[in-house]
């Protein structure tokens, strides 16, 4: 298990009641994780635990049990949970700040002290792997919304982290760039192995790639299973998570009395189900 | 009436932003503007609540060309919500921040109190009326500054990327919203990448490409043209490329509602299943 939490509750130091409550997860090396749920559910609170930003960064009063990678998180300093869980926020802007793109994926490399040569390989090794070998030189502010994005998940890999956790990471990006990035991800997690925990409302795009989807409501985890059950589900629904439209029109026609067998998550999925039903 | 004619913008650092853009808005219609990053969108509709003066052409607001008033002035008319809400937030509570503006505009302690209840009510925001916009979430602080814009009713409401952040329920009532407004003949503009929506909505679309606009018609036409949604880094809807690998079979290509689609499929697939 990568991911433990166990009755895990968090209040801000503001807060007057709890950002999310009675938290039980466990989440397996290699999986990728997508954590949906309405705006104010609490996923992005949750995971600013992964990495320890909550308790150590915003203080707040944290209960219950959380382990990442086998490390008691209330116990490890962020610096070094930072070695094994990377972190991708929504705007890229806000976690670039160095003037070369090489400089920035090497920021966090250099501040663990490894050799040069160590460096230089991570370096390159992360920008290959993200696909931006070409953008090296290139000052971070000049980049576009995606390549800026991608720049940000080189610089947490680069850390050879085992967990990645991405808060709507394709929010400000054009469709297309959305799309690129979401297959950088899938590779990192089925190439590489890595544990990947996406956050996301937009589901259209990234259902298809999930193993689990966990869903949130008003602090709890709701929801907890495979994508097609979780988005077949009327709770899915109730909730107000956004369906990829692939399952919705599923649904549909399966209210009208047209059964087309396994639940698509994708146009792709939908498309041979369909022509399935008319080849035959 | 929006008209946008031959509009060229160059920004100071040299950046040709606008490369010969015309485009016309009638009142109470809905558009999404969509395309690539750095397309020059956000430069399109900054021009049209007059921050941004076009280097050559111009821009008529009601008749009015955007370089005879103020930006204060425009703004009576032009409502624009900015994509990032810091860039727009900065007073220490929800409802101070709803208040500015229409105190700026001089409108009555009675009537500000009124208007302010309303938008925070519509946005589903009155809990947090005295609570500082810095504590709220993204998607939050996003309707904090859609609210404090649609507060003083202007005529024209641009919204910068209104759908960052926002659950598929807050999506949904934005979309009822937006029929509202063009209800009462208001025009609405969005900027956004969020093609679902778009499909959901089925705005006119302008996409646009390094600073010019490529195409602009309705949404189930424009966002069913595989070579055009590509050449803008717009992918086709869902429901599109569903229809679009099913032309096989001789469905039609423009369809990117979903229930549309059930109901098409329904005629095709009832009889088999």
């Amino acid at each position: 298990m990568i991911i433990e939490a166990k009755g895990l509750t968090y209040t801000y130091p503001i807060g007057a009641k709890p950002a999310f409550e009675d938290v039980t997860i466990n989440v397996e090396k290699g999986e990728f994780v997508l954590l949906s749920g309405p705006s104010g559910c609490g996923k992005t609170t949750l995971v600013r635990c992964f990495n320890g930003l909550i308790p150590h960064f915003y203080g707040g009063k944290l209960e219950g049990e959380i382990r990442v990678v086998g490390l008691q998180v209330t116990e490890h300093p962020i610096h070094e949970l930072a070695q094994h869980v990377g972190m991708v926020f929504q705007n890229p802007e806000n976690q670039l700040f160095a003037l070369s793109v090489e400089k920035d994926v090497a920021f966090g490399l250099e501040n663990l002290g490894l050799p040069r040569e160590d460096i230089r390989n991570r370096v390159d090794w992360a920008l290959e792997t993200t696909g931006i070998s070409d953008l090296r030189d290139r000052a971070p502010y000049e980049l576009s919304g995606g390549q800026q994005q991608r720049v940000a998940i080189a610089s947490v890999l680069a850390m050879k982290p085992e967990v990645i956790v991405l808060d709507e990471p394709t929010s400000f990006l054009d469709p297309q760039g959305a799309k690129q990035i979401f297959e950088v991800i899938r590779n990192l997690n089925k190439d590489l192995g890595i544990t990947i925990v996406l956050v996301e409302h937009r589901l259209d795009l990234t259902a298809k790639y999930a193993d689990r989807v966990m869903v949130m409501d008003k602090g709890r985890v709701v929801l907890d299973g495979g994508p097609r059950e979780v988005f077949s589900s009327e709770e899915a629904r109730l909730i107000g998570v956004g369906i990829p439209k692939a399952t919705r029109l599923y649904q549909f026609l399966k209210t009208e009395g047209t059964n087309l067998g396994k639940v698509p998550l994708s146009s792709e999925e939908a498309y041979q189900a369909i022509a399935e039903v008319l080849n035959t | 009436m929006i008209k946008v004619e031959e509009v060229y913008f160059t920004y100071p650092n040299g950046i040709e932003a606008l490369k010969d853009v015309s485009l016309e808005i009638r009142d109470g219609e809905f558009v999404a503007i969509m395309g690539q990053n750095g397309a020059g969108k956000t430069t399109l509709v900054k021009h049209i609540n007059g921050l941004l003066k076009p280097t050559r052409g111009r821009v008529l607001v009601d008749d009015i060309d955007t370089t005879k008033v103020s930006v204060a002035t425009l703004a009576k008319k032009v409502g624009y919500v900015f994509q990032n809400a810091d860039h727009q937030l900065f007073s220490e509570t929800v409802e101070e921040e709803v208040s500015f503006a229409l105190r700026n505009f001089g409108y009555e302690e009675n009537a500000v109190k009124e208007r302010v209840e309303w938008a925070l009510n519509l946005l589903d925001l009155i809990e947090y009326r005295n609570v500082s916009p810095f504590m709220l979430s993204g998607g939050e602080r996003k309707r904090v500054a859609l609210a404090s814009v649609l507060a003083w009713n202007p005529r024209i409401v641009i919204l910068d990327e209104p759908t960052i952040g926002q659950d598929s329920q807050q999506k949904e009532r934005l979309r009822q919203f937006i029929i509202q407004l063009n209800r009462q003949e208001k025009t609405v503009i969005i900027v956004t990448h969020d093609i679902e929506f778009v499909a959901e909505c089925q705005p006119r679309i302008v996409l646009m490409t390094q600073g010019r606009v490529v195409a602009e018609g309705e949404a189930r036409k424009i966002l069913t043209d595989c070579d055009l949604v590509n050449q803008a880094s717009v992918v086709l809807p869902e429901i599109a490329q569903i229809f679009l690998k099913l032309r096989n079979f001789g469905f039609r290509t423009d369809i990117i509602d979903v229930y549309e689609a059930g109901r098409i499929l329904l005629e095709r697939l009832g009889d088999q299943t």
